[in-house]
């Protein structure tokens, strides 16, 4: 077994000589597929697990938020906006600590999820809020001609014209709080790069961990991007 | 009231470490600054290349937009800290070893992985300058740094800034990742570390995130005066009053992404689209 100085990279030492085993094969394809059920397993166990239920959170407390800025009263909705802007303006790997130290007793998949959600929630907010703004004065002059309650203006007419166009963007987000899932690393959630870490760490064999991690990120990523990018096309066709 | 009695001695401990607290904002500083010069210098080349009718510098450009946009960054940052020496000392590649210069490597990874975004935005940015804008360069035979320089990227410039001000603001909340390398003591590394001595941490992490928000809101305020700026320049602009607006754009993560790029910012100038290049 090689003994690889990246290793040392963690205890922070790199002076030392670096013994490096030159008779493998720099990329182990046996070690590849002998690793790859496991990273598959935390893919889908934890980062896809992550993405859905983040995404689902964001996207209806983002509608939540998106309203009350509207409904509530000035000093209240202006709150609302900037404590919104707060938590979309800091990093989420201060948030992912911060909760995680502060509620010891949770588990740290839990607030991983509940930190993904609310922080692309007040991202999806605003997307909501363009949409909304997008729909015609007429739309809400009608409802008052009509003499609509509020509640059902909101159900009926605003909200079914006002998501219509935000499914792409909900789309977008979805793949971008995929690609910040490998920040659970820092709760130490057993996620993807985090197991590739793992692997490394045990094996000394840092090369196929770590490129199989990034190729299913491109894998799913990619062709999800695509295909979200033609529905953008699509709808806006629709229009 | 005990509650806040204990935060308020919290906060005491934390003045005492105020020394170190500085020396990682200035660190998160450095580390948003050059990343944001790297990532600048990525998206441009590569937002030109993309943007070119050329085949061969289109193509690859997509490859490498796509790739260091759909590949995280913390994969990215792994990968240059673990596999990268490996192929360094295997194939005795004359560059110093990143393991050795861990804030080098978190400069490159914000770089590239924030310039591959950013690049999406200049290329957006460049089609979205009218089609005569650019007939017109050619009737007047300009080389092509001469029409790039005078006509075409100023007027594209005002139209990316909005969304290169978000990607910055990704960028500076990104940096926050890198600490997980040794010998980056940025400010999340400095709180974090505080945890351990003085058993503290909510007055810790609350300081950090308003930090964080401030040097956010900095950043936007310094891109909205550019962009105010560039507007000005075209002959467009309404004059320094925005520059000191409390007004916050959406942050997109993707901000180059298609959406957040094409729906609010490349409207609004073709209504007062202008012959541009009046930079003169």
């Amino acid at each position: 077994m090689s003994t690889l100085s990246t290793a040392a990279v963690l205890a922070q030492e790199v002076d030392e000589p670096t013994i490096i085993d030159d008779s493998g094969p720099i990329f182990d394809w046996g070690f590849a597929v002998d690793i790859l059920p496991d990273m598959l397993m935390a893919f889908l166990q934890v980062t896809l697990v992550v993405t859905l239920v983040g995404t689902l959170i964001a996207a209806v407390l983002g509608l939540v938020i998106a309203i009350l800025i509207m409904v509530l009263p000035g000093p209240l909705a202006w709150i609302v906006r900037w404590a919104a802007n707060f938590i979309r303006m800091t990093p989420i790997v201060v948030q992912l600590i911060f909760l995680f130290w502060t509620f010891l007793w949770m588990d740290p998949m839990t607030i991983g999820i509940i930190v993904f959600g609310v922080h692309y929630a007040t991202y999806m907010s605003e997307v909501y809020r363009a949409g909304i703004e997008s729909v015609p004065k007429g739309q809400w002059e009608a409802t008052t001609a009509l003499s609509m309650s509020a509640m059902r203006t909101w159900r009926r007419v605003v909200i079914p014209q006002a998501l219509r166009s935000t499914v792409p963007s909900l789309g977008n987000y979805a793949i971008s709080m995929f690609k910040d899932t490998p920040f659970l690393f820092v709760i130490s959630v057993a996620e993807m790069v985090t197991v590739a870490q793992t692997i490394g760490a045990q094996t000394f064999r840092y090369n196929e961990p770590i490129t199989i991690a990034g190729l299913i990120f491109l894998a799913a990523s990619y062709p999800t991007a695509v295909l979200i990018n033609r529905l953008e096309k699509r709808l806006a066709y629709a229009h | 009231m005990d509650w806040l009695d204990t935060q308020r001695d919290n906060f005491q401990v934390l003045s005492n470490f105020s020394e170190r607290l500085i020396d990682g904002l200035v660190t998160t500083v450095q580390l948003t600054v050059l990343g944001g010069a790297v990532a600048f210098l990525v998206a441009v080349v590569l937002g030109l290349m993309a943007g070119s009718p050329s085949l061969w510098l289109r193509g690859p450009a997509r490859v490498l937009i796509e790739f260091f946009r759909g590949i995280s960054l913390l994969v990215l940052l792994f990968w240059l800290v673990y596999v990268l020496p490996i192929f360094i000392i295997r194939y005795d590649i004359p560059i110093p070893g990143p393991q050795d210069h861990t804030f080098a490597v978190g400069v490159a990874a914000l770089g590239i992985n924030y310039g591959a975004y950013a690049a999406e935005a200049v290329r957006a940015s460049l089609t979205t300058v009218p089609k005569g804008q650019w007939e017109a360069t050619t009737a007047l035979s300009m080389s092509w740094q001469h029409r790039m320089r005078r006509i075409i990227f100023p007027q594209a410039w005002a139209l990316m800034i909005p969304s290169l001000a978000n990607l910055w603001i990704h960028l500076l909340k990104g940096s926050a990742i890198v600490y997980i390398l040794p010998r980056v003591n940025d400010l999340t590394f400095e709180l974090n570390n505080l945890r351990r001595p003085t058993d503290i941490w909510f007055s810790h992490a609350l300081v950090g995130l308003i930090t964080y928000f401030l040097l956010a809101l900095v950043l936007l305020f310094v891109m909205q005066a550019l962009e105010a700026r560039a507007k000005y320049r075209l002959g467009r602009g309404p004059g320094l009053r925005e520059v000191f607006s409390l007004r916050l754009r959406p942050v997109s993560p993707d901000g180059a992404g298609g959406s957040a790029m094409g729906e609010d910012e490349t409207v609004e100038p073709k209504a007062g689209a202008r012959a541009g290049g009046e930079e003169r």
